[in-house]
């Protein structure tokens, strides 16, 4: 498949000079090849993953959950909840990992934290008018900085669409920069700010391409593909692309990203086939949970199934994990 | 010499059916591949059915389950006139099952008349239960306190039946209907030997109103399929019928069936005579009884 050629970081350098040169930069990418694309995407989940490779990816996908509660009835209980499950998803088995995050609104991200105290989950917290972004600035900024001082580690960010859609790409990055700049914390470090893309809305893969690369040049931490909000969310071939664009952003700049697919994702098998394609695509440093998260909610009760039959090589059912 | 193509060319290839599983509304090949070879009575070849694998009772299990909400809420009433239009649809395929059952069962084509006459009634007498059921096997219950006190049967859930392997319709319809007419949602496995009759069964199902993944059929050996029904843990009830006379399998079947407490139909010594009555047995061995203490008088 085509892949950027853009080893030079002066030529980075170059590209957020000025509006111009960003445009420029973004619309010199290549385009994506959309059957090329899918056809890899195809052939990549025709892997079969068995016995002792496969309880080990059940794992890893657990521990790489953002286990995610964005509703607007969610309340106090609910979060709590969802944490007692994070920390521990198989109460029945010790040997179950926890889930990386809890992803809740900024409002509830003090209970999270309560709830989660010294577990080493961590609390990830939507911000900047999610899931529109359709807010002022100042607002957005404000909304970031109230996650973050309430302790949020992460913070999920969504793009202005709008803008970017309609080539002010300049706007999207100063956005994304100043939101970067509102994760500071008072000890000098911040808060993990992950970019939500909201690919359902970009309309083409080439915008896709440009919409990660105008991100991970504006400084994000990870790049997200959706909001969960918008169909399609997640898709394989779009989290393909964003594949490539981390793997070639390390290449170009020595600075690794990370990538999550959110919304979707609810089977086991789906899962594994997210990471086969992680491993073939950026290759197996991103096999972590520092550097791949899958955004999910009912993921992790099919996870938690397939361990379980894995482990007593019999099928278990829904009734026996909690419905969240 | 040119050739003309004729209404009744003598060269005309046989159009066969592929017999495939019946899961969720949809007729799936067996997620394995496999396939075996079903003989008539008499060894000839028949056709070729599809072997179900433990993934494919999975699938067929998961279609139950999605599949048991519409049915068990759906009114009796309701669930009455669907199977009723079940017996009106295999009325007009009478022909085609009496071939079917013959060549299965190696009996003369009065005798299978008969039987798939008796499989339609049997489906009549069960459907005329669906919206009688509730007041035989319910009550109100004379209590000592100031309640309205009663019991209502709700469906148990997810049923796996495991079909007689002799009676390739009669015995599969009279195991069948008791189960679904109260609103239960089935995973059948159908005779090894004999599933032709079965398949057919599940495209009248697929054409007379039956939800999908209300009935769910796997054919091939009870071997591959029963013990994963036995041991699932989202089925909630198993009918060891097809089991008869094997009491070691019927034995292990029972201890898998053990872990999630599933209600259990023992198998019987040999396969019961599926001519006889039926009476209410069956449907209540796939019921759960609900009793309500209603305060009143305040």
């Amino acid at each position: 498949m085509a892949t950027p050629v853009l080893t030079s970081t002066d030529a980075l350098r170059d590209a957020v000079s000025t509006p111009a040169a960003l445009r420029r930069f973004l619309h010199g990418l290549p385009g994506v090849d959309q059957v090329g694309c899918e056809a890899r995407v195809a052939t990549l989940s025709s892997r079969s993953i068995k016995t002792t490779s496969k309880q080990w990816a059940l794992d890893l996908a657990i521990s790489m959950i953002d286990l995610t509660t964005l509703e607007g009835q969610d309340t106090l209980g609910k979060v709590r909840a969802l944490c007692a499950k994070g920390r521990r998803p198989d109460p029945a088995d010790p040997t179950c990992p926890p889930v990386a995050a809890i992803c809740v609104y900024p409002d509830m991200v003090v209970t999270a934290k309560e709830g989660l105290d010294g577990s080493g989950v961590q609390v990830a917290s939507v911000a900047t008018a999610f899931p529109s972004g359709r807010a002022t600035l100042d607002i957005k900024l404000q909304d970031t900085r109230a996650a973050v001082a309430d302790g949020a580690d992460e913070i999920d960010m969504v793009i202005d669409r709008g803008a970017f859609l309609s080539g002010s790409y300049q706007q999207v990055f100063d956005e994304i920069v100043a939101v970067k700049q509102a994760c500071g914390r008072p000890g000098g470090d911040s808060a993990h700010l992950k970019v939500i893309m909201e690919t359902g809305e970009l309309a083409t893969y080439d915008n896709v391409r440009r919409a990660s690369w105008l991100s991970m040049l504006a400084g994000a931490d990870f790049i997200k593909t959706s909001t969960g909000k918008v169909q399609p969310a997640a898709t394989m071939p779009v989290t393909l692309i964003m594949l490539e664009a981390v793997r070639d952003f390390r290449e170009a700049t020595g600075r690794m990203v990370g990538v999550k697919p959110a919304g979707g994702i609810s089977t086991a098998k789906d899962a594994i086939k997210y990471l086969v394609m992680v491993n073939e695509t950026a290759g197996d440093d991103w096999l972590d949970p520092h550097w791949f998260r899958f955004g999910a909610s009912r993921l992790l009760n099919d996870l938690l199934m397939q361990r379980t039959k894995m482990t007593t090589g019999r099928y278990s059912g829904p009734d026996y994990f909690t419905l969240d | 010499m040119v050739w003309r193509p004729t209404l009744q060319s003598e060269s005309r290839l046989d159009v066969r059916k592929t017999y495939k599983l019946y899961v969720g509304g949809a007729f799936p090949r067996s997620e394995s591949g496999r396939s075996y070879v079903v003989h008539d009575s008499r060894g000839r070849f028949l056709a070729n059915a599809a072997a179900a694998s433990r993934k494919d009772a999975r699938d067929a299990v998961q279609a139950a389950r999605k599949a048991f909400g519409g049915w068990s809420g759906a009114t009796a009433y309701n669930r009455g006139q669907v199977l009723y239009r079940v017996a009106e649809v295999m009325e007009g395929r009478h022909d085609q099952f009496v071939e079917e059952v013959a060549a299965s069962e190696g009996i003369t084509r009065p005798r299978a008349q008969r039987s798939v006459s008796a499989a339609i009634d049997r489906l009549v007498w069960y459907a005329g239960w669906a919206d009688k059921l509730a007041q035989v096997v319910g009550a109100t219950n004379p209590v000592a306190g100031p309640y309205f006190d009663f019991s209502v049967p709700e469906p148990t859930g997810v049923v796996a039946v495991l079909a007689p392997q002799k009676s390739s319709l009669l015995g599969l319809v009279s195991v069948v209907a008791p189960v679904v007419v109260s609103g239960n949602t089935a995973v059948v496995a159908s005779s090894r030997d004999r599933p032709l009759p079965a398949i057919t069964l599940c495209e009248v199902l697929a054409t007379s109103d039956v939800p999908g993944g209300v009935v769910n059929m796997l054919t091939g050996s009870l071997a591959d399929t029963a013990p994963t029904l036995a041991s699932h843990m989202d089925v909630n009830a198993i009918d060891l019928t097809g089991a008869a006379g094997d009491d070691e399998h019927a034995t292990a079947l029972e201890v898998a069936a053990v872990d999630n407490l599933k209600r259990v139909l023992r198998a019987p010594a040999s396969e019961p005579d599926w001519t006889q009555s039926p009476g209410l047995d069956r449907m209540r061995r796939f019921l759960e009884m609900k009793t309500v203490w209603h305060p009143i008088g305040v």
